[in-house]
């Protein structure tokens, strides 16, 4: 096994999928002759082409909109919006198109792609450039949601997403591309979209996060550990369809909940989940279920990011709360 | 060919009157045959009988909003009849008549404005063909991934997509035009120009004199159509179809139209437009001008018009009450077809609505 950083595993992804399926083709700004800006797609039109991963013009809504088509004679586009700031010229394609062929002919066409992006702050990135977007496309029906916080799920998530017979918006921490290394098969394989994972198991807490607020969450839980907390920390991995199980199961079994995320706080997952939580370990919950999130603020350029992103002591003060309350 | 029709020098693409004369087809100009016109006519036809159907229908409140064809019938008729039957064919929402010759059933047809997603279940492999597009200006781009696609695949197919004269002021009527131009692909964008966008004249649409024209800055040929002439109108497709089959890219056509009836069965057209308009459009109505040829050659006779309109009457109505007898949208329906396998929470939400 190789140990990749994040987005190393993500350009992994595309290659075994790439190698593996002709359909598979990868196209987007800046994704050809330079890699992408992150270097997500380097490499891959030396390996495979311009026929198969090549640059398209500045035109989000074009490249959604042709790759709707591209699917449907049965193409597996994986198109990248540059930034997460930068999709809102595509969001009619998506909302009104990619979500909704399959079932406005009732099953007789479909548009399977992924349409893949960095997305969160704490890169110092200009305006535009920081956006946490997963509960506008979680709330689109038609839509699957993914994000990875490791390097194995990056691949495994990226090559599920891609064999999917839906379109997946596959959301990339553009925090954690190069701040997590891991091992990761050589082999293609896929992650289940749709289930979470349970990161480390514990009695008192029970702490959900994704993304590059995950490590956040793992310095917190690991602090907590130090003082004696035993916390069950959750990936939740995608967005939708969330895992309701895992949510509802870990819960029980701790009867307290932290939902930690960098996305604005109204109408956001955590807010998902909590009710999910009410609804289904109700009669096990030992306090009120809380969250941190992103205020419902416009994300601030980088001198007033420090005010914007959670912190791992915030997260830790957070969970002793939930974890000392008493009725 | 185009350059001899040149939008900006005022040229417009026509071969047949008012009174159905036909002019004279210059060499290597595809002409429609008397045989294919027939056929043309009994479709044409048979759109403008279900439109007339479903109007009094809507006045009877046995139908829902219903947006009319009833004057640009020629226009999608005549393009689809110079495509292949396994073109890619992306429709906006006033395409009856193309519809019509790709097969789509009446029944079909009537379930959509019904209100039944059913209706749109045609499978790629034998109609190759999209639903219609309700949002405006969104479908050509899928129309310019399909062609490109198809040629990725190896294929020599091709797309036709429709829009209405106002979606050219939309922002995907610009990146499709863009992406077609710089990818070269095979693929026909026909604006259906009937003056109006609901309300707003093409005056106010745009600055500029045509919308052919728009095509020159994305590099490739635009070209402006009598719209209501069916023999122009298959002419200039069949020309950009083989310029599109033979890698050459993509071509702007604009036909000139007028759209006789309202938007809607919703919508009053006599808040915004005169009567004396109308009346000089239906005196160039593009079914009337094809029924003067037919009669003035001898292909049809006055009583053969009387048996194919009472005929394609008959046929709406049958149809009409296939689609009203027709299953109604089961609450499976709305859930089951958004993915291939349906999450569980969706499921447990349909079982909360069964309950």
């Amino acid at each position: 096994m190789k140990v990749l950083t994040l987005i190393e595993a993500v350009t992994d992804a595309l290659r075994t999928e790439m190698m593996s399926d002709r359909s598979v083709i990868v196209f987007g700004e800046d994704v050809g002759v330079e890699g992408g800006v992150f270097r997500a797609t380097a490499g891959l039109q030396k390996e495979f082409g311009e026929g198969r991963c090549f640059d398209t013009p500045i035109s989000e809504a074009g490249i959604v909109g042709a790759a709707v088509g591209m699917a449907i004679v049965g193409l597996r586009p994986v198109v990248e919006i540059q930034f997460s700031g930068f999709v809102f010229p595509a969001f009619n394609q998506i909302a009104s198109h990619v979500s909704r062929i399959r079932n406005r002919t009732r099953g007789a066409l479909s548009a399977p792609m992924v349409i893949r992006m960095p997305y969160g702050g704490g890169i110092r990135a200009p305006e535009h450039h920081s956006e946490s977007v997963e509960a506008l496309f979680g709330h689109i029906p038609g839509l699957k949601v993914v994000i990875p916080s490791t390097p194995h799920d990056a691949k495994g998530l990226l090559i599920a997403a891609i064999r999917d017979p839906d379109p997946v918006i596959y959301l990339e921490p553009a925090r954690a591309y190069r701040a997590v290394r891991q091992e990761v098969p050589e082999e293609g394989y896929a992650v289940e979209i749709g289930a979470a994972r349970v990161e480390a198991e514990g009695d008192d807490l029970t702490i959900i996060s994704y993304g590059a607020q995950m490590m956040e969450a793992r310095q917190a839980r690991q602090a907590l550990a130090a003082e004696g907390h035993s916390v069950e920390l959750i990936d939740l991995r995608t967005i939708y369809p969330f895992d309701s199980n895992a949510v509802v199961e870990s819960v029980r079994k701790t009867g307290r909940l932290l939902v930690v995320h960098e996305g604005p706080q109204s109408f956001g997952v955590a807010a998902e989940l909590m009710a999910t939580v009410m609804e289904h370990a109700f009669d096990r919950l030992e306090a009120p279920p809380a969250r941190l999130a992103g205020p419902d603020v416009i994300y601030p350029m980088p001198r007033g990011e420090k005010h914007y992103l959670i912190s791992a002591e915030q997260v830790m003060a957070e969970a002793r709360k939930v974890m000392s309350y008493e009725p | 060919m185009f350059e001899s029709y040149d939008p900006r020098e005022g040229r417009i693409l026509t071969f047949l009157d008012d009174a159905g004369k036909l002019a004279p087809f210059p060499p290597g100009m595809p002409r429609l045959t008397d045989e294919q016109a027939l056929a043309a006519y009994k479709t044409m036809v048979l759109s403008r009988q279900v439109d007339e159907w479903a109007v009094s229908l809507n006045r009877q409140g046995r139908m829902p909003t219903y947006a009319l064809n009833k004057g640009q019938e020629a226009n999608s008729v005549g393009a689809l009849m110079a495509m292949r039957p396994d073109d890619w064919f992306v429709p906006a929402f006033r395409e009856l008549g193309g519809m019509l010759v790709r097969g789509v059933s009446l029944k079909q047809y009537f379930l959509y404005w019904f209100g039944n997603e059913w209706a749109n279940h045609m499978p790629a492999a034998q109609f190759h063909m999209m639903p219609i597009s309700v949002p405006v200006g969104s479908q050509m781009l899928h129309a310019v991934g399909l062609a490109w696609a198809e040629r990725y695949q190896g294929t020599d197919r091709i797309a036709i997509t429709f829009m209405g004269e106002g979606a050219s002021s939309e922002g995907e009527f610009h990146e499709a035009c863009n992406l077609a131009g710089v990818w070269k692909t095979g693929v026909i964008i026909y604006a259906q120009n009937n003056h109006w966008s609901i309300s707003l004249p093409w005056s106010k649409q745009s600055a500029s004199a045509t919308l052919a024209e728009k095509a020159f800055a994305y590099g490739f040929p635009g070209i402006r159509i009598d719209g209501n002439d069916i023999f122009a109108v298959y002419a200039a497709v069949r020309l950009a179809a083989d310029r599109a089959r033979a890698g050459e890219g993509p071509t702007l056509i604009e036909g000139l139209t007028y759209r006789l009836g309202a938007h809607t069965t919703s919508d009053d057209p006599t808040k915004y437009r005169t009567d004396e308009e109308v009346k000089q459009w239906e005196k160039r109505d593009p079914l009337l001008r094809l029924e003067r040829y037919l009669l003035r050659t001898k292909a049809l006779s006055e009583d053969e018009t009387r048996h194919i309109r009472e005929q394609s009457l008959a046929c709406a109505q049958t149809a009409f009450e296939e689609a009203e007898q027709a299953p109604d949208t089961v609450v499976e329906d709305i859930f089951h077809y958004l993915y291939l396998q349906t999450p569980q929470i969706m499921e447990a939400q349909l079982e909360r609505r069964k309950a």
